[in-house]
């Protein structure tokens, strides 16, 4: 039980299940999943697809503060993904080729990879501060979106392209499946092989790893790539969703999300220590906190404050301190054993 | 390392701002014969790019100044205030006949229409409204009625619910939180529908103006709420979004729930034709030779009206499928 108590990720799923009770008292048929036309229906499929693109750019974003680094631009990345398939897919003679939209899906991420080969050489070739790295990405990024896209909502009417963002598989929403394999290959390529060790090792301190033979360059520009095509995914998905490109809303301020997503998931912003299950957890927690601001009826004006508050609660209730101070004022001293170091 | 790239960054930045600087002297040249022959010369400053809406309303602008045998020094600041400030401070230096701006914020304008008041250069301000207290700034203000467009939309509800006794249970896709359209199309809509009892905005929350955002709020109402019977969206784009959550759910768009959204840009046109939406307010970007008709009055010493509401309409399903075709934005 203690065991289940310390583990890291207790606190983050406890205020996540927390949350999803909360909808209950307001409607009450909010864990009722049905057979809606073949595929899955209810609140709870919503807000794991709502979660997704978040999901991936969460992981993307996981490797790359694992390395001690961060990515601003993947917002951008998004929007360019998105922007460079639809325009290519509105552009065919026929929009429902499934080889078309392959192709469109191949172009957009190798797109994607190629902003991510920039942002790692700018980072650990060039050795520009990570933060300035990648702000270059996400403000030209956006600019190459809107250029591409003439600042116009590109729409298009291809039933291939829809199945990535609004399909469903097996009654599951295809996004979540895309997500899940994803996450999948990440955990066994990275956990399953010394990856995720000399990741940790590069962002814990650089130099005695590259002293210690590991080859630092190769793996930051790598989770940089990793954190684009991730990316890269999301943004297809997003624009998948609504059948169009918004260069202006895709990926908007998803950097943010994503960080929270990261931190409350107990990867550590200096680098080093990484949890991608954690990252995963905190993309379903926020994607639980913005449908349940709709489910409940928190009017527009305070949606903000009211995130806010969760978000405050969440990361008190994750602070050793804190719940130390609370627990000591409830129970009398002494009786508690001496805490343990946090591994 | 660094200080090499910063210095590299900052000479390009410096070429940049230099080639910017020819921009500018050449458009100064050319400004100087348009001020002082008969015809009239317009300096106008947009916004940006960020819509298929404002891309028709700098299109709208820009031919009916050619139309109207207007000169037009056309200058887009991006979004950026800044760059607006700049833009008609130059249009004061080149002595133009006539400035008008689309403001990109409300506030902070009073000291650069202080300028061109005193060089004797009447402003006229597209589209969207200044917080300047000082009326006497700015000449005329040519822009939608959001309140209007509210208005509209709860007066088609009613009218389309007349005789009937039941309750009307109404969801609303709010616009971005503090934006004048969304305060205001939310504020005339409910004015008009409190009058009777029976209709009822049981949900209301922000979409940001966004197909992305209307499609996952509209997801959450319908699992919140069984009974929704009309959808009023701030703009097509959410309304368009919103259309996908309502199929998702198996129910008809349009049939089942009744869609009122505001703008009429081609999308949700096409749409409204096709049945998905019901009722659309227009709010329209192409009052380009409303502009050129009030700046000839004001450079004629006329006296305009402060506030010109812009011709606008609206559309049932069967007025749609008679204007989609000509519909150019």
């Amino acid at each position: 039980m203690t065991a289940i108590v310390k583990h890291r990720l207790f606190w983050p799923a406890v205020v996540l299940v927390l949350l999803l009770v909360s909808n209950v008292f307001f409607a009450p048929r909010f864990f009722t999943i049905t057979l809606q036309d073949g595929h899955l229906y209810g609140s709870l499929i919503d807000v794991l697809r709502s979660a997704t693109p978040l999901a991936l750019v969460a992981l993307g974003m996981t490797m790359v503060i694992a390395t001690g680094g961060i990515d601003l631009s993947v917002g951008s990345v998004m929007a360019i993904s998105g922007a460079v398939a639809c325009l290519f897919i509105g552009d065919l003679s026929n929009q429902g080729s499934v080889g078309g939209v392959l192709l469109a899906v191949g172009l957009a991420l190798v797109l994607a990879l190629v902003a991510g080969l920039w942002n790692g050489v700018l980072v650990s070739v060039i050795g520009i501060q990570p933060i300035i790295a990648t702000l270059i990405l996400m403000v030209a990024g956006r600019g190459i979106a809107q250029l591409l896209t003439g600042g116009q909502i590109i729409n298009v009417s291809s039933p291939p392209f829809r199945v990535i963002g609004a399909g469903y598989a097996l009654a599951i929403p295809v996004s979540v499946i895309i997500v899940a394999v994803v996450v999948a290959a990440a955990v066994l390529l990275i956990r399953r092989s010394a990856l995720g060790v000399l990741v940790e090792a590069v962002g814990a301190s650089p130099t005695a790893s590259r002293l210690a033979g590991i080859r630092a360059r190769g793996l930051t520009i790598g989770a940089y790539v990793f954190a684009a095509v991730c990316a890269g995914i999301a943004g297809l998905i997003f624009s998948s969703n609504v059948a169009s490109a918004d260069s202006n809303a895709a990926g908007n301020l998803i950097e943010l999300d994503a960080i929270l997503a990261v931190v409350i998931g107990g990867t550590a912003l200096t680098g080093g220590r990484f949890s991608i299950a954690g990252s995963v957890l905190g993309a379903v927690l926020i994607s639980a906190l913005d449908i349940t601001t709709y489910t409940i009826g928190v009017p527009a004006e305070t949606t903000l404050l009211f995130k806010a508050v969760v978000v405050v609660i969440l990361c008190l209730s994750q602070s050793a301190a804190f719940r130390a101070a609370v627990f000591r004022r409830r129970r009398t001293p002494a009786v508690t054993p001496a805490a343990e170091v946090p591994a | 390392m660094l200080k090499k790239w910063s210095a590299a960054v900052l000479a390009g930045a410096l070429a940049v701002g230099a080639l910017a600087g020819c921009g500018g002297g050449d458009d100064a040249g050319s400004g100087d014969s348009g001020g002082g022959g008969g015809k009239i010369t317009m300096g106008f400053s947009q916004v940006g790019a960020e819509s298929g809406w404002r891309t028709a309303n700098t299109k709208s602008i820009q031919e009916s100044a050619a139309t109207a045998g207007i000169d037009l020094k056309f200058s887009d600041a991006q979004g950026k205030q800044e760059n607006q400030i700049k833009a008609i401070r130059s249009f004061i230096a080149q002595r133009v006949d006539v400035i008008a701006f689309s403001p990109v914020v409300e506030s902070g304008w009073d000291t650069v229409l202080k300028e061109a008041k005193d060089a004797n250069i009447p402003v006229i301000l597209t589209d969207r409204s200044v917080d300047s207290q000082d009326k006497t700034l700015y000449k005329s203000f040519i822009g939608s009625d959001f309140v209007l467009e509210g208005k509209k939309a709860g007066e088609w509800l009613v009218k389309e619910y007349e005789g009937k006794p039941e309750p009307v249970n109404i969801v609303e896709l709010q616009g971005s939180p503090g934006a004048a359209p969304a305060n205001d199309r939310k504020a005339g809509f409910a004015e008009v529908i409190k009058a009777d009892p029976k209709f009822k905005v049981i949900a209301s929350q922000t979409g940001q103006f966004t197909r992305t955002d209307g499609k996952e709020v509209m997801e959450a109402f319908l699992k919140a709420h069984q009974d929704i019977d009309v959808l009023y969206a701030h703009n097509d784009d959410m309304g368009l979004g919103a259309i996908e959550a309502i199929e998702a759910a198996g129910k008809k768009p349009g049939t089942d729930i009744k869609i009122i959204t505001v703008d009429a840009v081609k999308d949700g046109m096409t749409a409204l034709a096709a049945g998905k939406i019901n009722y659309i307010v227009e709010c329209s970007p192409l009052l380009g030779p409303q502009l050129m008709d009030l700046a000839k009055k004001v450079k004629a010493g006329e006296t305009v009206e402060q506030r010109v509401v812009t011709e606008e309409t609206t559309f049932t399903q069967e007025q749609a499928k008679a204007a989609l075709p000509d519909r150019k934005y």
